[in-house]
């Protein structure tokens, strides 16, 4: 029963967020709308007993992945209403269709297929029942598949990232022509000093009556 | 069970309530009271660093000075800009306000912790035994990464959706900071919980209670204290890490436009994390409520008044800090973070799983061989830093001394 409630509460938060991602005007407001979406899908982990993939959820997705594509919208400017009248590609909207149809399609094939509905029996053959709970946490549990069955898929992966990150860098870092002059000393330093001397000297200043730091509240 | 291992909750979920919410409220009343006491000792402090009297008068020694502020910026008049997003403006303090209330619930405040361990931390309220600590969940530590990674939700918005240019800017760096920050953090927690065998709070206490050399400080070897303690404060945007509200480039950074109440949300939200941050270094390395009894009679009580010294201890160092250096310049902050607590405590990690796996092979390394490598690692560290410092130093005086001479003759 409390499962239900749980699961009921946390479905209308999850498909609101939903809607409002893809009704908001503004992309900031559709990034808060997904952030709502990613903690409704946590709780659903947690009342499944997934803690650590709530945990990871909250931090991976909430924390990190929401805040980079805010980092975008804000750093690109894009976060103003936009026009949805203007059609960048042509013929964009009628292929969104189709292709929201199809995977909508897809999906809901594999829930019904998934169930007993079509094959007479649950998902997930090959699997014991006591495979999901055999004395060890959450935690140990994903360790354990992560780092024995799906080990090589685990480093590829890792192996994945690290080439993006370094492509990245790669080609983000061109090497400007003023890095190349930095060893050579600039012709103004060879010119006589305009200023006095002695009145360029970091301690020759007036005692300033400034409010000191950490009295703000 | 979302609530974790407390006996509390092993029973009927009815009788546990009364107890529940008594934790709860109290949590949430420490958390407020200890703010206004904290905001006053910052700034009784720093005043005596200072050289100044600092507030003296509202109440004895001024110390209801925050509350006679609160109630000022109650009934100021609140303002939101013309260009402000209105809705996210206002949503903004409660981001960074309930994560900070939120974090609390983990940290174990008190609780029998001395002795073998048979105690297990358990007190008795209302006739019910329980640990003193609002929720033990089974991700423990892992609430805390979470709870800190959506507090960035609150700056970034506010400063957004002020709809002016030095609030976003703030609120960029702010980001960025923190992002950067939580990959340090989140290593040297994992170095922690490598010692512990848990995630959970409560079985870290447990596992660092039974003595001084159990304390995580020591089995991990100082390095992910300190590398956590900087992160930590890098998280908590306090200086020198306070880019992100520079007052003398960006006004008041992602708080420019807000005013009255919401800006106090955001100061009690910034305070309050101070005091978690340092609640939750306490735990993780110094045993939380863990200390011998002294002179006391044994019981419960001790636990708790361990926490609040080592508690204290650490609120103390914070102002000691803000008093002490000087802020970070902007790359320095990015360098510090990327090139070398991550690489430090993603080094320290293998360091104590190879320690580890030694130790689970006879190799005879011992417990305390991390504590040993960190402690001259860092004795060398910083009289090597020691020695530059004295170097830079005197070249300096030396150039100077050259310098009189030479406008001498």
């Amino acid at each position: 029963m409390a499962e239900f409630m749980t699961f009921f509460v946390a479905a209308v938060v999850i498909v609101t967020g939903g809607l409002g991602v893809i009704a908001a005007r503004n992309p900031v407001h559709s990034a808060l709308f997904l952030i709502q979406t990613l903690i409704g899908v946590a709780v659903l982990f947690v009342i499944q007993e997934a803690h650590f993939l709530a945990a990871v959820q909250v931090v991976v997705y909430a924390g990190a992945i929401v805040i980079l594509f805010l980092f975008v919208i804000m750093l690109l400017g894009v976060d103003k209403a936009e026009d949805l009248g203007v059609e960048p590609i042509a013929g964009q909207k009628p292929l969104a269709a189709v292709i929201g149809a199809a995977l909508a399609a897809g999906g809901i094939i594999t829930v019904v297929a998934a169930v007993d509905g079509a094959t007479g029996s649950v998902s997930a053959p090959g699997i014991g029942e006591d495979a999901l709970d055999n004395g060890y946490t959450d935690i140990e549990r994903i360790g354990r598949v992560l780092f024995t069955d799906y080990l090589l898929a685990f480093q590829i992966t890792a192996a994945l990232l690290t080439i993006a990150v370094v492509g990245a860098v790669v080609l983000t870092r061109t090497v400007k022509a003023d890095d190349l002059l930095d060893d050579l000393e600039p012709a103004s330093m060879d010119l006589a000093p305009l200023a006095p001397a002695g009145a360029n000297d970091e301690d020759h200043h007036e005692p300033v009556d400034e409010p000191a730091r950490g009295e703000v509240v | 069970m979302i609530l974790g291992q407390d006996p509390l909750y092993a029973g009927d979920i009815w009788d546990a309530l009364p107890v529940t919410l008594l934790k709860a409220v109290a949590a949430f009343v420490f958390l407020l009271v200890s703010v206004m006491l904290n905001i006053w000792f910052l700034r009784k402090v720093i005043s005596d660093f200072q050289n100044r009297i600092g507030p003296n008068i509202a109440g004895p020694w001024g110390i209801l000075q925050t509350l006679a502020d609160g109630i000022k910026l109650f009934f100021k008049e609140d303002l939101i800009p013309d260009n402000a997003d209105r809705f996210t403006f206002k949503l903004a303090p409660y981001l960074s306000l309930v994560p900070a209330f939120l974090t609390f619930a983990i940290v174990p405040v008190g609780g029998d912790f001395n002795g073998d361990g048979s105690r297990d931390g358990l007190v008795t309220i209302l006739g019910k035994p329980t640990f003193l600590q609002v929720a033990d969940p089974p991700i423990g530590i892992l609430f805390f990464l979470a709870m800190s990674s959506l507090a960035i939700y609150g700056v970034m918005l506010a400063g957004w959706s002020s709809g002016s240019k030095y609030p976003l800017l703030g609120s960029v760096r702010a980001s960025a900071q923190m992002v950067s920050y939580e990959a340090a953090l989140g290593l040297a927690v994992a170095a922690v919980v490598l010692q512990s065998g848990s995630l959970s709070t409560h079985d870290m206490v447990l596992s660092q209670s039974g003595g001084l050399a159990n304390w995580a400080i020591v089995t991990t070897g100082v390095v992910p204290f300190v590398v956590f303690f900087i992160a930590g404060t890098a998280e908590l945007n306090h200086p020198p890490f306070d880019l992100v509200e520079a007052e003398q480039e960006l006004v008041g950074g992602f708080h420019t436009e807000y005013s009255s109440i919401r800006f106090a949300l955001f100061f009690l939200a910034e305070f309050m994390n101070q005091i978690t941050i340092s609640a939750i270094v306490v735990t993780m390395f110094l045993g939380g409520p863990h200390g011998p009894s002294l002179f006391l009679p044994d019981g419960w009580w001790v636990g708790t008044i361990w926490f609040f010294l080592k508690l204290s201890f650490f609120l103390f160092a914070f102002v000691w800090i803000r008093a002490t250096l000087p802020r970070f310049r902007y790359d320095q902050l990015m360098d510090l973070g990327w090139k070398f607590l991550i690489p430090l405590s993603l080094f320290w990690l293998i360091l104590l799983a190879g320690l580890r796996i030694g130790d689970g092979n006879d190799w005879g390394l011992g417990n305390y061989a991390a504590w040993f490598i960190g402690w001259f690692a860092g004795v060398a560290l910083l009289s090597g830093l020691l020695a530059m410092a004295m170097n830079t130093a005197r070249s300096e005086r030396l150039a100077e001394a050259a310098e009189k001479e030479a406008s001498r003759g």
